[in-house]
């Protein structure tokens, strides 16, 4: 109900919306879980900042160019981008409504997701064998916590990538279901937009000290 | 007997009897009181029943306004935990001189000043804080609540379950005894094998997580939600602060979030962050945890700011005087916040430039600060002023931080630093403008909006009681500390020397009686006033004549807060709205779409809460079940996709039409 | 199941917009992939070749590119731009690379002022 003035002449001003506004649901989801990936990012700028600082400290034991695999980093890489363009596609057949053609694209993704996460795990298997354990050194602490907090981070994200395969197998593309495809998917190009900074500062500068 | 003791081991982890404190009296008679009381309570609600209704209508509410509220009730029951502990070192402390060792050890003393430190800090103030935000900034933007209220719930329980935490750690174990940042090496696990650092930690992270959850949604509620016509220089200042609080919030928690992992990692698994051995830094942590510190701060005096704000002009009857800058102030505020952080630890030796830059910069986010009270005198002056308790909080908050202001500015000069850094200067510096500022901006808002939240005001009399308590108190309590640092004396000392010392103790102790009364008349008052409501009823839900949107609504408002969602079109919308003579709509009511209740808050927390208890102990099996746990309730919780209903139209009309009979009753 | 998918099309409307995913942007993902994989090799090969003389050249260009990628991921799979959610989503990413940067700036500084004001250490010797 518009509000009225007892005074004649000027039109009273509105004071009540007589709709509901328009604030469907879940119209702040896609900003909240943005907001929520830059507290993300934080915590990784303090991971890096602590490599940083504490990088160089080999404390008498080895160093980056005694353990790093460039080779393998390079396949792990690999692997993470694959992933990326796989959920690219899997956002697109979610736009076309095909159901079978995102599951069929997110599964692909989880696949290269488990397929780097097999790589790292690996490769920090053969670290530990070489005696290169996380309480070596300072240098060894901050490597494992930066690239072992990402590779958990890519780890909750296909446990995540599953349920939500469950859910869409089970209810469709339903406006939910395509909000968590779409938090996903900035988590996990978030997640290879981290990986970049590892490469280069972990691995790729690690081999230039 | 060693395969007895590693089964033992395995099941309990470092959990054996001698957990239990039974050699130290105090804590025997503190748990014995909090033994008969936890009963009684217990008792009572079984006797008449409440349980259903606790659950129902609080413990699984998504409303904002009841998670605020239980946020108030977690942040004033810990100002007596937090409270107690400081009465008990103002006691060791006016009695340890002469050869006297006080009557608390050690071991019980540090403690004591880490607890008070923490629960003030994260149990108390924030969560008020939090509280304050949280019931008002949806109500002052005209919207039904905040953007996604299971979140808010969610945050509300991970705060209680690192305040229980905190509480288990007096009697099962012990607690940090590290200063309220634990500061390695001494929080390391050579020098910390106990678990009270465990405490602290697991106890820190899980507050954390409800910390920066609530961040974000306040972020995206202030955004997303703000009634139409409410541009962003249009929101309350109130709105303003709080937005600006949850920036900071979401900014900065993560770097704690992170620094105490890497600090558990140090204690957990022997990596060496913060080892003095093997390449660690201890200085990394003192480095990162003051990035997370100095922010913490400006989180906690922007709301302040916000609510003296708003009763300044409501109390003058007058505009707030230089919105514009009051918001650009709050801005630079906010960013400023993170160029200061080393001046709490200018004596680390970093050297002459570094200093000399964070000594100018900590003197500059001092401007925007006083632009700020030249709005508030501004806004006073030629104002009808009301000298109703919220305004006086304001003008008891003008005086006292102000000097806690200057006395920062004196610290933020490096040489000057390097003599009063950890003495007890420093204490009175920042009770000062804790107390002065955050403190008295909570009491200013929980007597301005109380009538909003429960329908009936805080009776005046006993309030002021309070007021003068605290007010003569705090002045006793802290001025003897500014003597003290600068005649030398080093903070956390649980034992003296120097006999000409004891009677600036002595007046600090006396002080603190005097804010013991004041928080006993301020508990009275509560009590007093639930006892005699209906005398001091706000039948018109705008007792103070207020200016912003929350007036607008009944008192207490309805679970939807608006019938109709208003349209702004000036600051201070509801004086807007008032002067142009705005009717309220009696029909044309809709159904109004609703968020349901859920338990899924509270059983996360709780299995939180077992997940920290079993990490501090080592029990791995029941910690590795409950981290299982917590991840396949938050699946579960996925699955459910029906969350809401509908308020029927006619329910509507029932709680309008209801309103317009009281408000036909006042006359108004 | 048919009311869910119209409803699933209004609201993918909508989110079409909340997220800014738009339809043909399967050019969009294929640029990004084909630029990241060309971002990517070159800083490999030139630390695994050692194909420049300098290693602080090579630092350099390997920074540089890293940068170059992460700007490419965020416009071409994170749909950043500055229209999305009100210029919001953009005005908090600028936010959180300042705080990053004063973080990761500010630590480094102040770290290394003082490392080097610490009193000489002994030379570091594994313990036991």
């Amino acid at each position: 109900m518009a509000s009225q003035t007892l005074s004649a002449g000027t039109e009273p001003p509105v004071f009540h919306l007589k709709e509901e506004p328009h604030h469907p649901e879940g119209s702040s989801t896609a900003l909240g879980f943005w907001i929520y990936l830059m507290s993300d990012c934080l915590i990784f700028a303090i991971l890096f900042a602590v490599y940083a600082v504490l990088g160089g400290n080999y404390a008498a034991g080895p160093a980056p160019k005694d353990l790093f695999d460039l080779n393998l980093v390079a396949l792990n890489t690999a692997m993470l981008l694959f992933s990326s363009i796989t959920y690219g596609f899997a956002m697109l057949a979610m736009a076309k409504g095909r159901v079978g053609g995102t599951l069929a694209w997110l599964g692909l993704t989880g696949l290269f997701g488990l397929a780097f996460i097999g790589i790292e795990l690996y490769e920090f298997a053969h670290l530990i064998h070489l005696g290169a354990t996380p309480q070596r050194s300072a240098f060894l602490s901050a490597f494992f916590a930066l690239v072992g907090t990402h590779g958990l981070h890519v780890s909750f994200g296909i446990l995540w990538l599953v349920t939500l395969m469950v859910q869409v197998k089970r209810y469709g593309l339903i406006a939910a279901n395509r909000r968590r495809i779409a938090c996903l998917s900035m988590f996990w190009h978030f997640l290879d937009v981290i990986w970049i900074g590892v490469f280069t500062f972990v691995y790729l500068m690690g081999m230039l000290r | 007997m060693s395969d007895t003791s590693s089964l033992q081991t395995m099941i309990f982890g470092k959990l054996s009897l001698e957990a239990f404190p039974l050699h130290e009296p105090i804590v025997v008679a503190t748990f014995a009181v909090v033994a008969l009381g936890g009963i009684a309570l217990v008792g009572a609600l079984t006797w008449f029943r409440l349980w259903g209704y606790l659950w129902r209508e609080w413990f699984t509410s998504v409303d904002h306004k009841k998670i605020g509220i239980m946020y108030m009730v977690l942040g004033l029951v810990m100002l007596l935990r937090g409270f107690a502990d400081a009465i008990m070192m103002r006691l060791q402390q006016a009695m340890a001189f002469g050869g006297s060792e006080g009557y608390l050890n050690a071991h019980h003393y540090d403690q004591i000043f880490t607890a008070h430190g923490v629960i003030m800090i994260f149990f108390v103030a924030m969560p008020m804080v939090t509280g304050l935000m949280n019931y008002v900034v949806p109500l002052q933007i005209g919207a039904r609540d905040v953007s996604f209220p299971f979140l808010n719930n969610f945050s509300f329980w991970m705060t209680t379950a690192g305040a229980v935490l905190v509480m288990f750690s007096l009697f099962v174990g012990e607690f940090a005894q590290t200063g309220w940042l634990a500061y390695p090496p001494l929080s390391g696990i050579s020098y910390s094998p106990g678990v009270g650092v465990d405490y602290y930690i697991w106890a820190l992270q899980i507050a954390g997580v409800g910390t920066t959850l609530s961040g974000i949604n306040l972020i995206c509620t202030i955004v997303k939600l703000r009634a139409p016509g409410m541009t962003m220089m249009k929101m309350p200042v109130f709105t303003w602060t709080s937005l600006c609080t949850n920036v900071l919030i979401v900014a900065t928690f993560p770097v704690l979030t992170a620094v105490l992992a890497l600090l558990t990692l140090d204690r957990y698994v022997g990596t060496n962050f913060f080892t003095n051995d093997f390449g660690g830094n201890p200085m990394m942590y003192v480095n990162l945890i003051w990035i997370w510190g100095h922010p913490e701060v400006y989180i906690l005096i922007l709301p302040a700011f916000g609510i003296f704000s708003e009763v300044a002009s409501t109390f003058s009857g007058k505009r707030l005087f230089g919105y514009t800058s009051m918001v650009y102030a709050t801005v630079v505020i906010t960013i400023l916040s993170y160029l200061v952080w080393l001046h709490h630890f200018f004596t680390m030796g970093s050297g002459a430039s570094v200093n000399s830059f964070f000594g100018i910069t900590t003197m500059i986010i001092s401007i925007p600060t006083g632009a700020k009270i030249f709005n508030w005198l501004f806004t006073m002056y030629r104002g009808r002023i009301r000298f109703e308790a919220p305004m006086m909080w304001t003008i008891a908050f003008m005086l006292t931080f102000v000097i806690g202001g200057m006395t920062g500015v004196l610290l933020a000069v490096p040489p000057a630093d390097f003599v009063l850094h950890n003495s007890l200067f420093l204490v009175a510096h920042f009770h000062n403008v804790i107390i002065g500022g955050v403190l008295y901006g909570l009491f200013a808002g929980m007597v301005y909006w109380w009538p909003k939240a429960f329908g009936f005001r805080l009776h005046p009399l006993l309030g002021k009681f309070s007021f003068w308590f605290w007010v003569i108190g705090f002045w006793l309590a802290f001025m003897p500390l500014y003597v003290l640092g600068l005649m030398g004396v080093t903070r956390r000392m649980r034992v003296f020397d120097d006999p000409s010392l004891q009677i600036w103790f002595w007046i600090a102790g006396f002080g603190a009686f005097l804010i013991l009364l004041g928080i006993i008349a301020f508990l009275l008052q509560i009590a007093y006033s639930i006892w005699k409501r209906d005398e001091l009823r706000d039948l018109t839900g705008d007792p103070w004549n207020g200016r912003t949107l929350e007036w607008a609504t009944s008192s207490p408002p309805p679970a939807y807060n608006f019938a109709f969602t208003p349209v702004v079109h000036d600051n201070d919308a509801w004086t807007d709205m008032k002067r142009r003579g705005y009717q309220r709509p009696l029909g044309g009511f809709k159904p109004i779409h609703m968020p349901s209740n859920t338990g899924t808050g509270v059983v996360i927390a709780g299995l939180s809460i077992m997940l920290g208890f079993a990490l501090i102990w080592h029990i791995w099996w029941l910690a590795a079940a409950g981290f299982a746990a917590i991840i396949a309730v938050t699946i579960a919780h996925t699955f459910n996709y029906h969350r809401d209903f509908h308020i029927p139209e006619e329910e509507v009309r029932r709680t309008e039409d209801e309103r317009t009979r009281v408000l036909a009753g006042t006359g108004a | 199941m048919s009311a869910d998918s119209h409803v699933a099309h209004d609201h993918h409307g909508h989110d079409a917009h909340a997220v800014a995913e738009a339809h043909g942007s399967l050019r969009d993902y294929v640029i990004g992939f084909v630029l990241s994989v060309v971002l990517t090799a070159i800083p490999f090969w030139l630390v695994m070749s050692g194909a420049i003389e300098n290693k602080q050249v090579t630092a350099f260009i390997v920074m540089g590119l890293a940068v170059v990628q992460i700007v490419v991921h965020m416009v071409y799979f994170l749909h950043m731009n500055g229209k999305v959610e009100g210029g919001w989503t953009m005005m908090a990413l600028v936010f959180t690379l300042i705080v990053v940067v004063i973080t990761l700036a500010g630590s480094l500084w102040v770290m290394y002022h003082l490392n080097t004001n610490m009193m000489p250490m002994q030379e570091m010797s594994p313990r036991g």
